[in-house]
């Protein structure tokens, strides 16, 4: 009842001044407009970046590191067990790059109910042999189809089929970079030394392109077993196993878990690339930055209206407190409008942010390092117009708050004797 | 006299602070009863209009005591007082404060809705008996700047009834009007006090206005001098 009353006073207060309102609205309206688009935006950036970098990325790698072995001989002597042994200028022994047992332990993980699919791999050093010269390169044994299914790995073919890996024998995909340096056509045979000294001719199925220019320089692709031929190991032979999980943050737990179980070395995606955690972190705190202060200027757009109103508006403040209504119901009645204006320019700020955001999504972007991106990245997560709608309305409060408690404070004595 | 005491000061004083320290009130003690007619008078700066609004509770910076309606007003919160203001105390000042936002039935329902006591059907129908009462029921749909002066402050007086307060109070009520609409006002006053029984306390400088009162409390210098 007094509730009605009093949001009925307030409104008709606003309307009175309805274009100063209007002003006031439409400055929550722009910087929650920007505030929504700027942070779609970034964070579109953001996704595309990481996905650019993290769903390449297996979420734990199984490897073997090449590294001197921590527990030597003399100390599983037992007459020097309680001693400080020091061993100097150790050196790893080799030639341990395989997974033992990794049939088993691919068994293993395709039961954990954690993981969403595994991609076994082989890396290999090569050459790439251009006429006299050597090109220093990888090659990654992979099986097309998993990498596919895990890492979009079609997403970066930029030219043939991923699948001839499979089933042209001796076949290769080869980083869009090398292929431009070595002027390998698809269809052409070329010719790659390993780091046994053994000479390959491979056959060049389709371009790899990641978008990092460094790697397309040097990555290449073939399959499993052209890989295992060519180092001249058994089609048991693995050095990767690749981890995607349901949740990538338990990466970093299950990594550990991994490595104690399976005996071998596993590092996890957060451990792998931190720094784009970081820049995206930053990139995010910047335009939250900018926004909020966006939000704050208007904010003060607010205050000043209303302290305007307030001053116009003495007499009928001093009437409504002689006629029985309380500070506290006038200080409610200028922090309703200003939560109104809040509520309501942030409404418009929401649908423009949303449509200028859908503007942008459609605006063409062509880079030829990201080739599978045609238009301006944005991100559409309904946790930034939440975060804007509750700023505008907190903004929009304290904003008010200060000329409500004015009001609240204005002595109706001192205005009706004034006259 | 046997009828109830409506409102009661006792021994108030009060002190100006501002630039000199000043008495500006002297212990003063008077009660109106039930349904009287009273007139506050003196000169300028006697101090009739701040008794006024001690006595209104919107002053609470005093030293004495203060009975309205037999409860003492002291160590009252601003919310309990701005309750009493709203249930028990009528106001007419010289300027009419209507609400130019609100039509002239709003503006005098606006204390009863903040009242709650009826529901706003109610409201609305001794809204529209207070403007019958005043003459100006035929302007209820206007907004206060489409009326005169006087209309104005039968509005405002109508906007004082409305919660069928024990006293209304009154600070220069006819001060803005010229001798017609004074006239007006006084028989609405006397109306009221003759028909509705209601108690009346206004200040005034009008000696002539004051005459026609019941009963005149003159005062000077912030002491009662007659009553």
């Amino acid at each position: 009842m007094n509730k009605i009353l009093i949001a009925s006073i307030a409104r008709a207060l606003m309307l009175a001044r309805w274009k100063q309102t209007l002003v006031a609205a439409i400055g929550v309206t722009f910087s929650i407009t920007m505030f929504v688009t700027l942070l779609s935006f970034m964070n579109g950036l953001n996704d595309m970046l990481d996905s650019l970098i993290l769903n390449r990325t297996p979420h734990i790698r199984l490897y073997n590191e090449v590294k001197p072995t921590k527990i030597q001989p003399i100390d599983k002597d037992k007459n020097y067990q309680g001693s400080y042994n020091f061993v100097e200028s150790i050196k790893p022994n080799g030639g341990r790059l395989e997974i033992y047992n990794n049939a088993s332990i691919i068994n293993d993980l395709k039961e954990d109910k954690r993981v969403l699919g595994i991609a076994p791999r082989i890396t290999a050093q090569v050459f790439y042999n251009v006429g006299t010269i050597d090109l220093t390169g990888v090659i990654n044994g992979i099986d097309p189809e998993a990498e596919n299914r895990l890492y979009s790995f079609s997403d970066n073919i930029v030219s043939g089929n991923y699948l001839d890996l499979k089933t042209i024998p001796n076949s290769i995909i080869l980083g869009k970079a090398a292929a431009d340096k070595m002027l390998a056509e698809i269809g052409d045979v070329i010719q790659i030394t390993t780091a046994k000294g053994e000479q390959v001719q491979l056959k060049v199925v389709g371009y790899y392109q990641s978008g990092l220019q460094e790697i397309d320089k040097v990555q290449s692709y073939c399959s499993i077993a052209t890989t295992q031929k060519l180092l001249g190991k058994t089609n048991s032979y693995i050095t990767d196993i690749q981890v995607k999980l349901h949740d990538l943050n338990k990466a970093p737990e299950i990594a550990e878990e991994y490595r104690k179980l399976f005996d071998v070395d596993a590092i996890d995606i957060q451990t792998a690339n931190a720094q784009f955690e970081t820049g995206s972190s930053i990139r995010s705190l910047i335009s939250y930055a900018v926004g909020i202060t966006l939000l704050i200027v208007a904010g003060f757009g607010i205050y000043n209206i209303l302290n305007m109103m307030i001053f116009e508006k003495m007499d009928s403040i001093a009437i409504l407190k002689a006629t029985g209504f309380s500070g506290r119901e006038v200080k409610i009645i200028f922090i309703l409008i200003g939560i109104f204006i809040g509520l309501f320019g942030g409404f418009f700020g929401l649908i423009f942010g949303f449509s200028l955001s859908v503007v942008i999504d459609n605006l063409p972007f062509n880079t030829p390092a990201i080739p599978n991106v045609t238009t301006f990245p944005i991100s559409y997560d309904p946790k930034y117009y939440f975060i804007g709608t509750i700023f505008s309305v907190l903004t929009t409060y304290f904003a008010a708050f200060f000329p409500a408690k004015k009001a609240s404070k204005i002595d109706p004595v001192v205005i009706i004797r004034g006259k | 006299m046997s009828s109830k005491i409506v409102l009661e000061s006792k021994l108030i004083s009060k002190h100006f602070h501002d630039p000199v320290d000043i008495k500006v009130l002297h212990d003063i003690t008077f009660s109106i009863r039930e349904s009287e007619f009273v007139s506050v008078i003196g000169k300028s700066g006697c101090g009739k209009s701040t008794l006024l609004y001690i006595l209104s509770t919107m002053d609470t910076d005093y030293e004495g005591e203060l009975l309205i309606d037999g409860i003492s007003m002291q160590d009252k919160k601003e919310a309990q007082l701005a309750k009493v203001r709203n249930e028990k105390i009528g106001f007419v000042f010289q300027f009419h404060y209507l609400l130019n936002e609100f039509n002239v039935l709003r503006n005098v329902m606006l204390p009863g809705l903040k009242l709650g006591k009826y529901s706003n059907e109610e409201i609305e129908h001794r809204a529209i008996e207070k403007l019958k009462i005043l003459g100006i029921e035929n302007e209820a749909l206007k907004k206060p700047n489409q009326l005169s002066g006087g209309q104005k402050q039968r509005v405002a007086i109508a906007r004082a009834l409305i919660n069928d307060p024990i006293i209304i109070m009154g600070d220069e009520p006819t001060g803005n009007l010229d001798k017609k609409n004074s006239q007006i006002v006084f028989d609405v006053f006397r109306e009221l006090t003759h028909e509705a029984k209601q108690t009346l306390l206004i200040v005034t400088h009008d000696p002539e206005f004051a005459q026609k009162t019941d009963r005149i409390i003159e005062m000077e210098d912030g002491r009662i001098i007659r009553q």
